[in-house]
């Protein structure tokens, strides 16, 4: 392997990647032990469940080149099988262990996949993005059509405790729940990653980046998309199946364009370009959906928000910002550029508490008029009717504005430099 | 008889909607190969734009002034959001709208909250404009044509008597040369954007004022939107019209027909009871299905047929 | 095997109004080196479009080893055990050269679309790609991102993924377009070399090359052959020394 320095390149050796999956798992094992409360048991589970279904995404966006506005038909579909195949062994009717039923939810998404997948990986790029929006747009008209197999408004409710316990296993408790999502998180994520090093899997690369060369060495690229989405769908399927046990309801709400939608911001916001950034996305996601929807009903507004920055700014997501991040501290480079960053982000702390201060008091005098024009913000009691809260937001937008665009132009300039240096050294 | 002139007047002022919305997103595709996720946001900020505006001048004042704000908004973000991202290729465009779109939504949610707002069609568009048997056609129906034909002169008069129109033509039929301009010209990107969003925000105002003015009235539209566009043809103004009316024509027909596959076996003779299989398949009528027929068509159209109706262009 | 290795019988072309291939008959057997040259724009590498199933022939038929691939895709028509590159370059440019090699290794070797495999114990394709590496003088280039080769370097990776799946039948379309006088000899070495005991059509400018290499020469002048023979009777083709050589050759 002579003539490239291998420093340049970022690949992580065979020890490293023991490590990094011990840790996660004993990182897994380790959080409900150390944040009990049932607030936090309820995050993490979720972020169990966003993190497959992000991952799953990511087979389809970034390791197959497929833009999918519809990928919540397969999760929401496993999700409904789930629930149904949960309420027959509940009855008594089926033998069938609660431990396995995200099996069940992922061979629904993957039948979904299968079915649908033929259809819309006919095509590819923009027009294949278009198919899976008409997909999304009948399934979700189906599922408030059909009451049998989707129950309407209300969904189908379940009870996830059937059967006798196992090692005193009843899943009635909410962590025993979190270890059954938190095993087939992580066996998911090592098939999913096991996945990207197999034939198809790297094939379905060669089909993203040059379809027409892929058919003249071998390969059908409707084949390889058409395959690529069912084992996606059917890791979809899984965390729609989880989901079923961690809500014990299932809403057509699952099948929804927005729940396609989040996902895509969620894998996109992560970073499409590294394993693990899905993994990042899907944990930000959770955070904005369930811890943040708890303090302000703005929360789909700071997402979108970020989403937007992401694109135009970071289109590498924030896995890619890490990555770069750790190719400078390799090259002992880090400490010259990171004074630079705290600059620019203590004055972005000051225009995200400007931007803060003027959505909340926005919302405060729309939405949430009827309780008055009196708010509380980062326990400061204010009335937003008022000018002086205004002129508070409108100094603290000018004050970080100008902050911050010197910060920026700093952190350019220094990594315009590091660049240059490395380039030189390199040659 | 009654019911086919209500349900084609009905089909036609709805598909001439459609086609307010959908000529600025054709206008936009083809000119810069962007597919506007966020063309239905712009129309929903169209109707709020024209609700607050109406409070303080009046419904015809702002029937011209809230396109306009949309317009320049839309200028805005091609110039600030869209041209940052140009060069990352057209599935980051996609997502820069898509992520719009999203914002847009709640953008309005924050300003306007949750609930609907009373825009209200005003008292001279009040009252129905003439009546066909016992069925009255409102005066706003019929108003919501008129503007959306002056719209169709108006954009037919900019593209073939203007030189901007010229080289928006240009780019219509040879897409190749587009690209070619693509980076001599900004400002026409910028302006074609603009006046695409206009559009959309026109077509806001009236569907606002006609239908409801709400946070959601924006969702079902996008997909509507696309299977116009796609069956028109993609790069096509004719087509997109002729697609227009006809997914409003198939969305008043369709409502008002008890039409079902059981019944169809009934008339050749298949008797269809509740033990037959597949019941509740054969028992759905064409009137439960309706929301569905464009989605069906869309897929269908995209599968079999991807140049759309008129197009000389696939992918 | 008697049969020819690649027949073309009658087969045409048009776009639209205008024939870019008008009747071409032509029958390579079984091991030749063959060239197919003519004045730019003559049709080559439409020729080349049509036999790997790239466009659809608008007449006429295509035999591989006496089969009909006519009407074929270019996925059915390489799994047959033709291959070909292309004019302008067309590897995966954000791939590895190991990984651009591995990839068109993969369907030949049984793989298909594996997903129950994992690539690094794939012996027999791990090899197989780093044969066809060291055989294109890339081995230095191994985890190199396609896209950042040089020119000489990235056509020499469109050979090598040609040729790695095994095919039997192989062309390439102007491999050595472009490239240095030193170059140009590395290059025709290699082509030497990898179509050892396989048969190769190749379209070519450099008359150098053509006389080095083939074994027969085939002329092709506005979609149509006008003479197909050994190099030295090409050399002294009247119609031939017209029509192309004199005024293109030096
Ligand atoms: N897809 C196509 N559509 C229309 N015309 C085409 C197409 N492909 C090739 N042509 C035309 O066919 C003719 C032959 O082109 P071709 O590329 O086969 O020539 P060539 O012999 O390979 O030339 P060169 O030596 O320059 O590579 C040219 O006039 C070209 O413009
Ligand atoms: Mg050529």
């Amino acid at each position: 392997m002579a003539g490239v320095p291998s420093k340049l390149r970022y690949r992580p050796f065979n020890l490293g990647r023991w490590l990094t999956w011990g840790l996660t798992a004993l990182v897994m094992v380790v959080l409900p032990q150390i944040f009990t409360q049932g607030y936090a048991i309820t995050l993490m589970s979720q972020m169990g469940i966003m993190i497959v279904f992000a991952l799953s995404y990511n087979m389809l966006l970034g390791q197959g080149g497929m833009l999918s506005f519809g990928h919540a038909v397969y999760s929401g579909l496993g999700a409904y099988v789930a629930v149904h195949i949960l309420n027959l062994a509940g009855a008594g009717k089926i033998w069938m262990p609660l431990s396995l039923l995200p099996l069940v939810g992922g061979l629904g998404g993957a039948f979904f996949g299968v079915l649908f997948g033929y259809v819309t990986t006919k095509r590819a790029g923009t027009t294949f993005a278009m198919i899976t929006l008409g997909i999304a747009v009948l399934v979700d008209t189906w599922a408030t059509m059909s009451r049998a197999f989707f129950g309407g408004e209300q969904g189908v409710s379940t009870d996830r405790v059937i059967g006798k316990p196992f090692l005193g296993i009843t899943y009635g408790p909410g962590v025993q729940v979190y270890y059954l999502i938190a095993v087939w998180c992580l066996v998911s994520m090592a098939l999913m990653y096991a996945w990207s090093h197999t034939p198809l899997g790297r094939i379905a690369n060669a089909v993203r980046d040059n379809p027409e060369r892929a058919e003249f060495i071998g390969y059908d690229t409707q084949r390889v998309r058409w395959f690529t989405l069912i084992i996606s769908a059917f890791f979809a399927g899984i965390s729609g199946g989880l989901s079923t046990i961690n809500f014990e309801i299932v809403t057509p709400d699952v099948v929804s364009l927005s729940a396609s939608g989040g996902v895509l911001l969620a894998t996109f916001i992560g970073g499409i370009g590294f394993f693990f950034g899905p993994i990042l996305g899907a944990v930000v996601f959770s955070f904005f959906a369930v811890a943040l929807s708890n303090y302000t009903n703005a929360w789909q507004f700071y997402l979108g928000l970020f989403f937007v920055l992401m694109v135009m700014y970071a289109p590498g997501g924030i896995a890619s910002i890490i990555v770069m991040q750790l190719q400078l501290i390799a090259r002992k480079r880090f400490w010259r550029i990171a004074p630079h960053y705290l600059a620019a982000g203590a004055s972005g702390l000051v225009l995200l508490a400007a931007l803060i201060l003027t959505v909340e008091m926005t919302y405060q005098l729309s939405e949430n008029s009827a309780n008055g024009t009196v708010m509380n913000l980062f326990g400061v009691n204010f009335d937003c009717a008022k000018a002086l809260p205004w002129a508070v937001a409108v100094g603290l937008w000018i004050v970080g504005g100008i902050l911050f665009n010197l910060a920026r132009q700093r952190v350019a300039r220094v990594w315009g430099e590091i660049q240059t240096e490395l380039l030189q050294a390199r040659a | 008889m009654e019911f086919f002139v209500i349900s084609l007047l009905n089909g036609v002022s709805y598909g001439l909607l459609l086609f307010m919305l959908s000529s600025g997103l054709t206008l936009i595709f083809s000119l810069m190969g962007v597919l506007n996720f966020a063309h239905a946001a712009f129309y929903m900020m169209g109707a709020y734009a024209a609700y607050s505006l109406g409070l303080k001048i009046g419904f015809f004042p702002a029937l011209i002034l809230a396109p306009l704000v949309v317009g320049l908004l839309g200028a805005l973000v091609e110039r600030y959001g869209l041209r940052t991202v140009h060069p990352y290729g057209h599935v980051a465009e996609l997502l820069f709208t898509f992520g719009l779109a999203y914002l847009i939504d709640e953008i309005v949610k924050v300003g306007w909250g949750l609930t609907a707002v009373p825009f209200r069609v005003p008292a001279a568009l009040h009252g129905p404009l003439f009546t066909v048997y016992a069925t009255e056609f409102p005066k706003m129906r019929g108003f919501m044509m008129l503007v959306a034909l002056l719209m169709l002169l108006a954009v037919y008069l900019l593209v073939t008597r203007t030189r901007i129109g010229l080289v928006i033509q240009a780019a219509l039929t040879h897409p190749h040369m587009a690209e070619a301009l693509g980076h001599n010209v900004p400002r026409v990107f910028m302006l074609v954007f603009g006046g695409g969003t206009a559009l959309a925000g026109l077509a806001g105002v009236i569907g606002g004022v006609a239908f409801i003015t709400s946070p959601s009235m924006a969702d079902s539209l996008v997909p509507i939107m696309f299977v116009v566009v796609v069956v028109g043809g993609m790069v096509s103004l004719a087509g997109s019209f002729l697609a227009s009316l006809l997914i409003g024509l198939i969305q008043s027909f369709a409502i008002g027909l008890d039409w079902s596959l059981g019944g169809l076996l009934d008339a050749l003779g298949v008797a269809v009871n509740a033990h037959t299989p597949l019941y509740s398949l054969l028992k759905l009528q064409l009137s439960a299905v309706a929301p569905t027929l464009p989605y069906l068509l869309l897929v269908l159209m995209l599968i079999f047929r991807p140049k759309g109706l008129l197009g000389t262009r696939a992918d | 095997m008697n049969a020819h290795a690649l027949e073309l019988k009658a087969v045409s072309k048009s776009f639209g109004n205008t024939a870019i291939i008008r009747g071409v008959d032509l029958a390579i057997a079984q091991g030749e080196r063959h060239a197919l040259i003519g004045p730019n724009g003559a049709g080559k590498s439409t020729l080349f479009n049509l036999i790997s199933g790239r466009y659809p022939v608008s007449g006429g038929k295509i035999l591989l080893n006496g089969d009909s691939i006519t009407g074929l895709k270019p996925f059915e028509i390489n799994r047959k055990g033709l291959s070909r590159s292309f004019q302008i370059t067309n590897i995966f440019q954000r791939m590895s050269v190991f990984e651009n090699l591995r990839c068109a290794v993969l369907w030949s070797l049984g793989y298909k679309y594996s997903f129950w495999h994992q690539l690094k114990e794939l012996k027999d394709a791990n090899r197989s790609a780093e044969e066809v590496m060291e055989a294109i003088g890339l081995k230095g280039r191994r985890d190199t991102p396609a896209g950042v080769l040089s020119y000489a370097e990235q056509r020499a990776l469109e050979i090598g993924i040609t040729i790695a799946g095994g095919a039997g039948v192989i062309l390439l379309d102007e491999p050595t377009a472009g490239m240095s006088r030193t170059e140009t000899a590395d290059a025709v070495e290699l082509i030497r070399k990898v179509s050892q005991g396989k048969t190769l059509i190749m379209v070519e400018h450099d008359m150098g090359v053509i006389f080095d290499l083939a074994d027969r020469i085939s002329v092709l002048v506005y979609g149509e052959l006008i003479a197909s023979d050994k190099p030295e009777n090409i050399r002294g083709n009247q119609a031939v020394q017209e029509a192309y050589l004199g005024t293109e050759a030096h």
